[in-house]
């Protein structure tokens, strides 16, 4: 397309005005860019929060927020969502990095040895957190520990969210599962399991429970870690340098989950995400394994339900899979003891708020709320706070914890035993494989360069 | 921006009056690089730069948790992804996945677009019907299909059983989760190749079809003599942008199996992600990618050698 210029623009002018456009432009980035790398960071003018929730949980976490502002006028809350997992992580590492760190951060309980080690938060003091009612008397035991690294407190437990076993009231009950008072009767054993899927099989002319298979490595961990932890087993020691997998025990976690689908078809070998929903979700299976989150998918839907610690099925130690979402300063240079001790009231605001929060189906960590006639009263959320209680989490190493290459690993191998593609001890033997690529490495993790 | 777009071809302003050769070369030389200039920032800062530092960064054991370029490794993290069988097996399933894709991309789509070009009335309607899918972003096509490939309840599975075929675990069987998304993929993407061969249609010349037909050509001799030769440097264009845009797969895979089921569909850009974001381990990330790029840079040269012999 010809472009015409008046007889007066010389070639000269039309130059230096694309030059000072250019300028201009160059000029529009500078200041984020240079402050970016002479790490002065934004103002101090309010706090700068990132979490990664979504969904139901995010709405319940922008409530609480917003019903912190509302009682802290004086401290301005900046609030981030981000997409959890690996873009989460990566970003609040690079963060932190780039010295430009949000103020509070959320962190699964099963990340944070990674972030301590890696100097990517900040050592809480004890006097601090005491001087805000941050003692760990007042949380979840289990939790308040695993907030510990080296001896040192970095994280405060927000919830313990366990998988656990939601059971539909309707079928349970036609199946004689349930007691006088409509609660599930205790499931005990292999042997118990597989009765109450049969009873339930007979009641939907189907199948008799459910859990994720398909393209969800996470939860197939978190099945696989259930069975195999109450065999007593573990998986990795010594920050992940050691594998100290028990071959036998986790054959014989792989052959009760394969039993139930691919041998006696009393739950799916082949089922995704939509598929477990609607197969509960339409009472054409009695009982689900998943996760405490999915509480208000079947709420909205009006499902009749409830939900019970997962029975003990092995009958060692009590074990269920559990994560913590907890609170962390990442470091920062630019946090004064002013900013410490509002980004502490913002931690303490947010616990205090939590009863919210445990509408997502997760058991508070705080007591104050945990053990109020509130929560106490709420349904289901109150009838699996032991699960919480014995929550023992994913094994610590830099590639290990919620979202990790060692929950797919792990769960990639289960989904192939459930789907009937991989034999028990091949998956043992691919499981030692795959776990020693990450075992023999040197961590990418800590000595800060 | 603006002004950069204003400033178009300095050389050719009217009523600038002609200086002498010699001065005007060296004049229009500056001025053309000086109006190159934001293009050329933007290209160095964002592409070369990047990719050079990306150089850089693969013989260094860099992490995402730490600052600097880390500790220096040498060849070490290309040793180690020459030696790693996932490496290997997600290359692997990168190159399954282009030999899938791309021939039904292109015969289909030629097809398609023969047909098309075929019809008097109403042309406007098959154009839009064979390229809308294209315009449809990858996370709603993944959500559909992947609606569509749900065991037992979903399209496929109760269409194929209402005539009693038992239909496969689309995305859930390893040797049936590929062959489900390069089908979408298909479906997908062959709008693009589809408007290629429209537009490859229309440049010849409809005489050759009427001085053909005068010497008896019938359909079948048109079409071998005329048509198919006469597209052929569309053909060419097609497949290597089809081979390069296959060989970069990710998206779809991704966001349907996540790579699954048991790493059976993990392309070599999911592998990269893992290791360089999910472990942190940039550096080595880094020589995986280079590696890949040797792949793409090796495909392109043989489509730079053969469209210059051609030309």
């Amino acid at each position: 397309m010809p472009v015409s210029y008046p007889q007066g623009i010389s070639r000269r002018a039309a130059l230096a005005a694309g030059v000072v456009g250019v300028g201009t432009l160059a000029a529009g980035c500078a200041s984020p860019v240079a402050a970016g790398i002479a790490g002065t960071g934004p103002e101090a003018s309010s706090l700068t929060y990132w979490n990664l929730f979504t969904g139901g949980d995010g709405i319940n976490m922008v409530a609480m927020t917003d019903r912190f502002r509302r009682t802290h006028r004086d401290i301005g809350i900046n609030a981030v969502t981000l997409a959890w997992g690996t873009p989460y992580y990566t970003k609040l590492a690079l963060a932190v990095i780039g010295n430009r760190p949000p103020d509070v951060a959320v962190t699964h309980l099963s990340r944070l040895p990674t972030l301590a080690t890696g100097n990517l938060v900040e050592p809480l003091d004890a006097a601090d957190l005491a001087a805000h009612g941050l003692t760990g008397d007042r949380f979840t035991p289990a939790a308040w520990r695993k907030g510990q690294v080296g001896g040192k407190q970095y994280a405060v437990p927000l919830d313990t969210h366990p998988f656990v076993l939601f059971y539909r009231t309707d079928v349970c009950k036609k199946a004689g599962l349930l007691d006088a008072d409509g609660k599930l009767k205790p499931i005990d054993g292999t042997d118990g399991l597989t009765a109450a899927l049969k009873a339930c099989a007979k009641v939907t002319g189907g199948y008799g429970g459910v859990v994720n298979v398909n393209a969800d490595p996470a939860t197939c961990w978190r099945w696989f870690d259930t069975l195999y932890g109450q065999l007593g087993g573990r998986v990795l020691d010594d920050n992940g340098t050691r594998i100290v997998l028990d071959d036998a025990k986790a054959e014989k976690a792989f052959a009760f989950a394969r039993e139930l689908t691919v041998e006696r078809k009393l739950m799916p070998s082949n089922i995704d995400g939509n598929g477990v929903t609607q197969l509960f979700g339409s009472g054409k299976v009695g009982l689900l394994f998943d996760g405490e989150w999915q509480i208000p998918t079947y709420q909205g839907a009006k499902t009749p339900f409830s939900v019970a610690p997962v029975p003990n099925v092995f009958g060692g130690p009590y074990h269920c899979f559990a994560d913590s979402h907890a609170l962390v300063l990442p470091r920062s240079e630019r946090r004064d003891d002013r900013v410490r001790a509002e980004s502490l009231t913002f931690v303490r605001g947010l616990l205090d708020n939590s009863l919210i929060w445990a509408k997502g189906g997760h058991i508070p960590a705080f007591r104050e709320i945990q053990d109020s006639a509130a929560f106490r009263h709420m349904e289901p959320q109150s009838q699996y706070v032991p699960a919480a209680k014995a929550a023992v989490y994913d094994p610590a190493g830099w590639y290990s914890g919620a979202g990790s290459d060692f929950e797919t690993i792990m769960g990639s191998a289960m989904s192939a035993v459930e789907a009937g593609q991989l034999h028990p001890a091949a998956a043992v033997a691919q499981l030692r494989r795959k776990l020693a690529d990450y075992a023999n490495k040197p961590a990418p993790v800590g000595g800060t360069a | 921006m603006t002004a950069g777009v204003a400033a178009a071809p300095a050389g050719t302003l009217p009523g600038v009056k002609d200086a002498p050769r010699s001065a005007g070369a060296v004049g229009q030389t500056r001025a053309g690089w000086g109006l190159l200039s934001p293009f050329l920032v933007l290209y160095l800062a964002f592409l070369i730069g990047p990719a050079l530092y990306g150089l850089v960064m693969s013989f260094f054991d860099g992490s995402s948790v730490r600052s600097g370029l880390g500790p220096f490794a040498g060849f070490g993290n290309y040793a180690e992804a020459l030696s790693s069988g996932d490496f290997w097996s997600s290359m692997g399933h990168t190159v399954l996945f282009t030999v899938l894709t791309t021939p039904p991309l292109v015969i289909v789509s030629m097809l398609l677009a023969m047909l098309t070009d075929r019809i008097r009335r109403g042309r406007w309607f098959f154009r839009l019907v064979f390229f809308a899918p294209y315009v449809m972003p990858v996370t709603c096509v993944g959500l559909v299909f992947v609606w569509m490939y749900t065991p037992q309840t979903g399209l496929f599975a109760s269409a194929l059983g209402s005539v009693g075929i038992t239909a496969p675990n689309w995305l859930a069987d390893p040797h049936w989760a590929m062959i489900s998304v390069a089908l979408m993929t298909v479906w997908w993407t062959i709008g693009f190749n589809f408007v290629l061969y429209l537009a490859g249609l229309q440049d010849i010349p409809r005489e050759l079809y009427e001085a053909s037909a005068v010497d008896g050509a019938g359909p079948g001799a048109q079409l071998a003599r005329i048509t198919i030769p006469l597209l052929s440097r569309t053909t060419l264009l097609v497949t290597m942008l089809q081979i390069l845009a296959s060989l970069k797969v990710f998206d779809q895979i991704y966001l349907m199996t996540a790579g699954g089921p048991n790493y059976a569909t993990r392309p070599v850009i999911e592998y990269i992600y893992d290791v360089g974001f999910t472990d942190f381990r940039t550096g080595y990330g880094a020589a995986a990618s280079m590696l890949y790029f040797v792949v793409i840079l090796a495909v392109s040269a043989v489509w730079f050698a053969i469209s210059r012999r051609r030309a």
